[in-house]
């Protein structure tokens, strides 16, 4: 696994959107600094744009790069590998490589304004973090749309709904809920559903941390209030890893009886 | 050496294989025709583990081999599409499938014979469609495999590398390998193929020897006789 792991980031490292993807972000993160002049509130803006951007790139990438290496997987299902480290290989060289160019393209413009210097630094590495864990994530997610599905267009149509449903619609749905049965108590329902959508997850996680949960309203006090701020965000992160974890199961499932 | 009993595999509704039995002797060339869509990739593929067959067993020198994958470090096999990652490069490619085969391999032989080398620093991306079929043929033939699976292996290939190709393949059968070659080049058939297997319908139609067709058919050259076993 680990042969194809370091190919498929040996290969992605020297494709143009890895870099077109790592420029975008160092532009950013230079920008924000340079309009907000203060880390913290740049770090507020930032989390708004990672918390919807990274699982699009995500998605895109995931889905691109099966239906582009397609042949080529064919070769290597060919060679005396086991077909779940081959997928499970370039599963974790996107992810990776999508991670790195976070990490660098956000990571140099913060170092160079002074992040260590800075309070911030903590809440800059929370939402590295998250932006990480929602590239593995969304990688995973998109992986399983694309070996689902044997032809492209649709392939990709499905992906880009299933990202716009949890940006998106998701929460319209959540909000409505809210509104039509506002006489009844919601706070289960609402902690239940953010669990259920990986993005709505992360915001909170990093709101919560960035001790701004007042403007989040509702939610944002119902997750105080019932786990205190240690523990809710330990079983945030543990659900996250669940819609890591439970994506690949379902991948390593599908593979075995999978026709190339 | 290959033992396939009772295969079957659909497709959804499209039964492709339906109960194929086949066994391939040790040493020489096979080629495996059948008009389009009669399934000779899918056999191929069930072959390499790639399509999971619905029933049915495939023995390799006695062995099962579904479910399994290191059995096909005895195995070679060239794709019909070579379609390689683009930002590699040809060497860099080479490199990697060895690093994936604990084996010997003799590369440098032929990229030689191919004349590759002013192409191993290219990247694969901007290489012409012959030239990646050759680096696709170095790739497939630098093992040393008991077992070679051809694909189409002509396609896009210019008169002096197929001159070269149909020697290679000589020259491995002359080692005692087994190949099978699916094309619909009857000419090359013609000229490589020691047994004829043709599919019809998911089964095994005809099997035997170049001579055996022309004489079971009353055709003199082989192109009429596998019009003949068609209609």
């Amino acid at each position: 696994m680990l042969k194809i792991l370091k190919y498929s980031i040996y290969d992605l490292l020297r494709s143009r959107w890895s870099y077109v993807y790592f420029i975008f972000y160092l532009l950013i993160g230079f920008v924000l600094l340079f309009l907000n002049n203060d880390i913290n509130k740049a770090v507020i803006t930032l989390m708004n744009i990672i918390i919807v951007l990274t699982p699009l790139i995500g998605t895109i990438f995931g889905v691109m790069y099966y239906y582009n290496s397609k042949e080529f997987t064919e070769l290597l299902l060919a060679q005396p590998i086991k077909r779940n480290k081959i997928f499970m290989g370039q599963y974790i060289g996107i992810s990776l490589s999508l991670t790195l160019s976070l990490v660098l393209g956000l990571g140099i413009p913060f170092v160079l304004y002074g992040l260590f210097r800075s309070t911030a630094i903590f809440d800059f590495s929370l939402l590295i973090l998250v932006g990480s864990f929602l590239n593995f994530i969304f990688v995973a997610l998109a992986y399983n749309i694309a070996l689902s599905t044997e032809n492209k267009i649709k392939g990709f149509g499905y992906a880009i709904l299933m990202w716009l449903f949890l940006a998106v619609i998701y929460d319209g749905l959540f909000m409505i809920s809210l509104m039509l049965f506002n006489e009844y108590p919601l706070d289960n329902f609402s902690l239940i559903a953010t669990m259920f959508n990986p993005i709505d997850l992360s915001r909170i996680l990093i709101l919560l941390k960035l001790d701004i949960s007042a403007l989040l309203g509702y939610t944002g006090a119902v997750f105080k209030d019932f786990f205190g701020t240690n523990k809710g965000f330990f079983l945030s992160f543990l659900v996250l890893c669940l819609w890591i974890i439970i994506p690949l199961f379902r991948m390593s499932r599908k593979l075995r009886k999978k026709d190339f | 050496m290959i033992n396939i009993k009772n295969l079957h595999k659909k497709f959804e509704k499209l039964t492709v294989l339906d109960g194929l039995d086949l066994t391939i002797n040790k040493g020489g060339i096979s080629a495996i025709l059948g008009p389009n869509g009669s399934g000779k990739t899918t056999l191929i593929k069930c072959l390499l583990g790639m399509v999971i067959p619905n029933k049915g067993d495939i023995l390799l020198d006695e062995e099962n081999v579904l479910k399994k994958w290191d059995y096909r470090n005895n195995l070679n096999y060239l794709p019909q599409i070579a379609n390689f990652p683009s930002n590699l490069s040809v060497i860099e490619l080479i490199k990697m499938v060895k690093n994936l085969r604990p084996k010997e391999s003799n590369e440098q032989e032929l990229i030689d014979l191919f004349g590759l080398n002013e192409f191993l620093n290219k990247k694969l991306g901007n290489l012409s469609g012959g030239t990646k079929q050759k680096v696709n043929i170095v790739l497939t033939f630098m093992f040393d495999s008991q077992l070679v699976i051809l694909d189409e292996p002509t396609t896009g290939l210019d008169p002096i590398a197929l001159i070269h190709l149909k020697k290679l393949i000589k020259k491995e059968k002359e080692k005692g390998k087994t190949i099978l070659i699916t094309t619909h080049i009857m000419s090359f058939v013609d000229e490589m193929a020691d047994e004829i297997v043709f599919l019809l319908d998911g089964k095994i139609y005809f099997k035997g020897s170049v001579d055996k067709l022309k004489k079971q058919t009353n055709e003199t050259d082989l192109e009429h006789s596998i019009a003949t076993l068609m209609s």
